[in-house]
């Protein structure tokens, strides 16, 4: 079987986005009055091939220790099978 | 006193680390490729300053998954001093040596010019040969290096007097003039809690000679030699 995982990163709630934060103050310059915050991040996409549950176990791995930094960012996942 | 400086993929400041850890102060440096598993026989270890893996995912976080780094990791265990600058800190903090992580400087500038640091302690390896409250001027060149840790890493860090260097004003004012990258607490370096890990966002290597325009970074290499050759614990 084959699955494709889509992992978002994100900077904690708790911590200054910069990037974020400079995206907001230029749509609001823009005029785009109604844009209460802006938030960026990461979008990472894999692809798996084989058994649902040992990729499962594999996946949490790689997001939580590699792909993200405990330390800054949050990370959630979606894990779905791919023809 | 023998000092490994580790090279990346991306690494930049690798050559004038170990002119600074060799040349200057008259000792060895040598550069270790990332893929090297043994690293018996350093007396020191330098991660050094640059874009490992193109800062790509984080910076630092590709690099702290390489070969040589569970060799570092296991000499800083038994003692061994290591230290990171600036991409080294990063790779440092994203490989666990070291507690909080470095975030993207809040001006989302990339900065390169002096900066003023305050000697916080001269208890460690790598500050020995420093006044304690010495203001020094050395420069910074990166993107993210504003430090970060929770709550309870920062007070810990504070009250065991695990910061090494703080980022201060000319006249030694701890403000945010003097704070180039947000980081918290004007924080530029910090120590592991055995005090034989520095990383710091500074670049002591570039200011080791009159050329360069301030040796106040030799103090470095200098507390690190003391250190090694049995002077100071």
């Amino acid at each position: 079987m084959k699955y494709l995982a889509k992992v978002y990163v994100t900077l904690k709630k708790s911590i200054l986005d910069p990037q974020g934060r400079t995206v907001e103050r230029s749509l609001h310059n823009q005029g785009y009055a109604s844009v209460q915050s802006a938030r960026v991040g990461k979008y990472i996409e894999l692809t798996f091939e084989g058994d649902k549950a040992k990729i499962e176990t594999e996946l949490k791995d790689i997001a939580e220790n590699i792909l993200s930094n405990p330390v800054m960012e949050s990370v959630h996942w979606d894990l779905e099978q791919v023809h | 006193m023998k000092t490994a400086v580790i090279q990346f993929p991306g690494s930049n400041c690798d050559m004038d680390a170990v002119h600074a850890a060799g040349a200057v102060i008259g000792q060895q440096a040598i550069p270790v490729w990332h893929t090297e598993t043994h690293l018996e026989g350093f007396d020191a270890i330098l991660v050094p300053g640059g874009f490992s893996y193109g800062d790509h995912l984080r910076s630092g976080a590709i690099a702290a998954h390489s070969p040589v780094m569970k060799e570092v990791k296991r000499l800083a265990d038994k003692g061994v001093p290591v230290i990171g600058i600036c991409n080294g800190f990063q790779i440092l903090t994203e490989a666990g040596l070291l507690p909080g992580a470095l975030g993207r400087n809040n001006s989302l500038h990339f900065l390169c010019h002096d900066v003023h640091l305050r000697v916080e302690t001269t208890h460690s390896p790598f500050t020995n040969q420093y006044q304690q409250g010495q203001i020094i001027q050395i420069p910074i060149a990166h993107n993210e290096g504003s430090f970060y840790a929770d709550a309870e890493t920062l007070s810990r860090l504070e009250g065991e007097g695990l910061v090494a260097f703080r980022y201060v004003t000319r006249d030694g004012h701890e403000v945010l003039e003097g704070n180039p990258n947000g980081a918290l607490n004007n924080i530029a370096g910090i120590l592991n809690e055995k005090r034989n890990v520095l990383g710091m966002m500074p670049h002591p290597e570039r200011s080791v000679e009159a050329l360069l325009g301030s040796t106040d970074g030799l103090g470095v290499f200098e507390s690190l030699l003391e250190h090694v050759a049995g002077g100071v614990k």
